[in-house]
């Protein structure tokens, strides 16, 4: 591909959702965009990239954006972060809000909903033990495709066996065929939305812990600053954020620090350490 | 060093199966159905045990359900590892003292993941 036709999706791409892509990465463009040329019935990434010159169409280019920002997930992805969550995570909510409180939780990039599916069905899990306690889980993604995914609930045989305990399988889905659906109880526990972590986050008021993970990769230093000091707005005091394991706030933002000896976990600069 | 027997009728099943768990730092034995598996269980109990089901002479929920009345046979972790994937199936296996269970096909990453949550990795 010339340079000149790379930047247009360079540009595109980096103006509508933040993401970076490199020359070296040009190759993900014309395999991930294959179906989008597809759909369109557009002869060839060629014409496909004139079309994006002048003024492109806004579902055309909103395609384009959910082919290139669409990341692999699974269920209890690295099961840490979710161990964590319930040792860690719940006690500090619970000391600072009194047992009968309620815990809002972000999946601030859920993709196809693994995320918080798991942390629906890690509370379920727990049930016994946080009896009294409120669960609100949002689940927000950038693209509406994934999103509709998501809602439906729908995994292949490939996905669920990726990090799915299979007690928790038989328990938390049904099946048809080589379809797995989550059922309807763990479903209602998240609320899904569409949205890009480069607008305002003002609307969502503040939650005791944010999921983040895996997606600061593919944004640049500036823009990765820009969404971690608006995150840090939107959680609480006794908050926790956590990344990915590739991931740092370090050299980044001064809002959050790492809690010590917890790799990939987050929380506010100014939060004293944890009672031992 | 850890022990898994392999159970496993195709010998390509059990080529690509040994292959990857040895790599999680196993050692392994081969059996071709479930009445040389409860011989290797005889001779020694594993640590794993991964467990086709659709076997000849017997199957492998056949040798299962042996395998837990044997003296030390509550001891393995028992991994399935078929083509059969329905949920009466799941729930039969569970039943019977499945500790997991992967429907194939199956890659190196999903038998390390389901070792590492039923604590063998």
């Amino acid at each position: 591909m010339k340079t000149v036709d790379f930047d247009v999706y360079k540009n595109m791409l980096y103006e509508k959702s933040g993401l970076v892509i490199t020359t070296d990465k040009s190759y993900l463009l014309e395999s991930r965009l294959a179906p989008v040329i597809k759909k369109w019935n557009i002869p060839d990434m060629v014409a496909l990239t004139d079309k994006l010159r002048g003024i492109p169409d806004k579902q055309l280019v909103e395609d384009i954006v959910d082919a290139m920002t669409t990341n692999e997930t699974m269920f209890f992805r690295d099961q840490k972060p979710f161990d964590k969550f319930r040792d860690l995570v719940v006690p500090a909510v619970l000391k600072a809000k009194g047992p009968n409180c309620t815990i809002r939780i972000w999946s601030a990039a859920c993709s196809s909903g693994q995320e918080p599916y798991t942390l629906a069905i890690t509370m379920k899990e727990n049930a016994a033990k946080w009896a009294g306690i409120k669960f609100e889980i949002l689940a927000t993604d950038l693209s509406k495709e994934i999103l509709d995914q998501a809602k439906a609930g729908k995994y292949s045989q490939f996905e669920v066996q990726r990090g799915m305990p299979i007690m928790m399988l038989v328990k938390y889905f049904t099946q048809t065929g080589d379809t797995w659906t989550i059922k309807d109880d763990i479903k209602q526990m998240v609320k899904f939305q569409n949205f890009n972590l480069l607008d305002p986050m003002d609307q969502f008021g503040t939650f005791d812990c944010i999921f983040c993970r895996n997606v600061l990769i593919y944004f640049d230093q500036p823009t990765k600053g820009k969404i971690l000091d608006k995150m840090s707005k939107r959680l609480a005091k006794h908050g926790t954020l956590f990344l990915g394991g590739a991931e740092t706030v370090l050299g980044i933002t001064n809002s959050f620090k790492p809690l010590e000896g917890e790799r990939g976990v987050y929380v506010h600069s100014d939060a004293p350490p944890p009672a031992k | 060093m850890k022990s898994c027997l392999v159970v496993d009728d195709s010998r390509v099943v059990r080529k690509v199966a040994r292959r990857i768990i040895e790599d999680l730092g196993f050692s392994c034995e081969e059996a071709e159905d479930g009445v040389f598996a409860v011989a290797a269980c005889q001779k020694a109990m594993p640590d794993a045990i991964l467990l086709d089901w659709n076997m000849p002479n017997m199957s492998g929920i056949e040798f299962l359900e042996k395998l837990r009345t044997m003296p030390g046979g509550e001891q393995p972790k028992v991994v399935f590892c078929t083509t059969e994937n329905d949920m009466s199936f799941i729930q039969r296996a569970i039943m019977a003292g499945a500790n997991e269970y992967i429907m194939k096909p199956f890659d190196g990453e999903i038998v390390a993941t389901k070792f590492s949550q039923i604590g063998l990795i």
